[in-house]
């Protein structure tokens, strides 16, 4: 899916919501990783004009989840340590996306070079575990 | 050349007809969305372009110049009747029965030349199911824009303020509080509270469906410019879900007085205003005194 303008974060959302709702994820969970991917969804568009997202379903020791990975062919982070600290903001937003998405989630990833692009990718568990 | 490709040519006028009947018998298809002129018009057109993109001996990259045509026509008849509120069944319908009048013809054509007849009739569906994927995929791009239409015209839906007593404004926000939405919900507050005089403002969020730091940096902004104007703001409607994703973003709401339900939220307002309601022994009536 093609993320490029505001509309689509919820569309966006909405489709998370259907993949973890078909995988039997408790409402806490599900609330937990739309969070987090609303986030990762909105800095895409922010600091990235935009970018790719896919959602699958998969499975571990017979447990199903969903992950989502963010690609985007934006500007990248140069100091990641620093971009997932609590209260950093490039944007004069709260800084606490990048590292409220990865407490929010079981599996959390983060590749980035600058110049090239950013690809977050994470995982949510059904039991959220 | 193929003999689809001058089937197409020469036998134009007897696909077209069985084309149109197989499309008109169809049970699922709604004459009353669109009139069987139109129809016409347009299915002659498609037949048309591709005669004379098969005749360029392409006939499986859809994606090339010749067939732009024929892909054109196909997205256009597929977000009108998305738009118009057709199924994705009829709307599908459209290329599939295609198949069954240009087999039929080739049929009539190549009798008796088995091997032929199969080869041809292999190439049109696979072409012809090619040409329905562009048809399902511009199909669900036309219902996306109709959703996406809606919820801007959703949004677009002043948020009310009810003055739900002497000075108490209560403020219900339902869908996503994006930027824009903010700035009117903001402003729509911070006017009441002038006009009534209000000095507390209780902001439900019961119906928004999701708490990201966007959304909670908004909602700190209004808490503080409603401060700015003497009046305290009361959050309400955080369900349990919310809550326990809020703090495992970070994001500290402390300093405002929040509320599970919009009732706790309104005795928290009466109780600062010093205003007391009770309910009489037998009669359910209500009083106050300040
Ligand atoms: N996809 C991205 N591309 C480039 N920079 C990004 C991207 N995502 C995050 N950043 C950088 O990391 C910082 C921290 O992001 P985040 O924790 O979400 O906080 P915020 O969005 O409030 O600034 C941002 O201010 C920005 O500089
Ligand atoms: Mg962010």
């Amino acid at each position: 899916m093609q993320i490029v303008r505001e509309q689509d974060v919820v569309l966006f959302r909405n489709r998370v919501r259907e993949y973890s709702t078909k995988i039997g994820m408790s409402l806490v969970n599900q609330t937990k990783l739309i969070t987090a991917a609303s986030e990762l969804v909105r800095n895409m568009l922010k600091y990235a004009n935009g970018g790719q997202v896919v959602i699958e379903i998969i499975s571990k020791s017979a447990q199903n989840g969903v992950r989502l990975t963010f690609t985007d062919q934006g500007p990248g982070i140069a100091d990641i340590q620093q971009a997932m600290q609590d209260g950093f903001s490039t944007g004069k937003s709260l800084g606490l996306g990048l590292p409220g998405a990865k407490r929010l989630v079981n599996e959390f990833d983060i590749q980035s070079k600058p110049g090239e692009g950013t690809r977050v990718t994470v995982i949510h568990w059904k039991h959220g575990r | 050349m193929n003999t689809t490709a001058q089937l197409l040519h020469s036998k134009k006028k007897t696909i077209l007809e069985s084309w149109m009947s197989n499309q008109l018998s169809d049970q699922g298809l709604r004459d009353d969305l669109i009139s069987n002129e139109e129809l016409h018009k347009q299915s002659d057109e498609l037949l048309n372009g591709l005669a004379r993109a098969m005749a360029t001996g392409n006939t499986d990259n859809i994606y090339a110049a010749e067939y732009e045509p024929i892909t054109e026509i196909l997205s256009d008849i597929s977000i009108t009747r998305a738009r118009q509120g057709f199924s994705p069944r009829e709307t599908g319908m459209y290329v599939l029965s295609l198949k069954k009048a240009i087999a039929d013809a080739l049929e009539q054509e190549l009798a008796g030349q088995h091997e032929q007849l199969y080869k041809e009739v292999m190439m049109v569906n696979r072409l012809l199911d090619s040409l329905s994927v562009v048809t399902f995929e511009t199909f669900i791009k036309g219902r996306e824009e109709v959703i996406l239409r809606q919820s801007d015209e959703i949004s677009e839906i002043s948020t009310p303020v009810i003055k739900v007593w002497e000075g108490i404004l209560a403020l219900p926000i339902i869908g996503t509080l994006d930027s824009a939405r903010t700035q009117v919900v903001m402003e729509s507050l911070l006017q009441e509270i002038v006009n009534t005089g209000s000095n507390i403002a209780i902001l439900d969020i019961s119906g928004v469906p999701a708490v990201d730091s966007l959304v909670a940096q908004h909602l700190i902004k209004t808490v503080s410019a409603t401060r700015l104007m003497g009046a305290e703001c009361i959050i309400s409607g955080i369900r349990a879900e919310i809550a326990q994703t809020i703090v495992h973003l970070g994001i500290d709401l402390s300093n405002i007085k929040t509320k599970a339900s919009l009732a706790s939220a309104l005795q928290l307002a009466f109780s600062m205003n010093r205003i007391e309601v009770k309910s009489h022994s037998k009669s359910t009536t209500f009083g106050f005194k300040r």
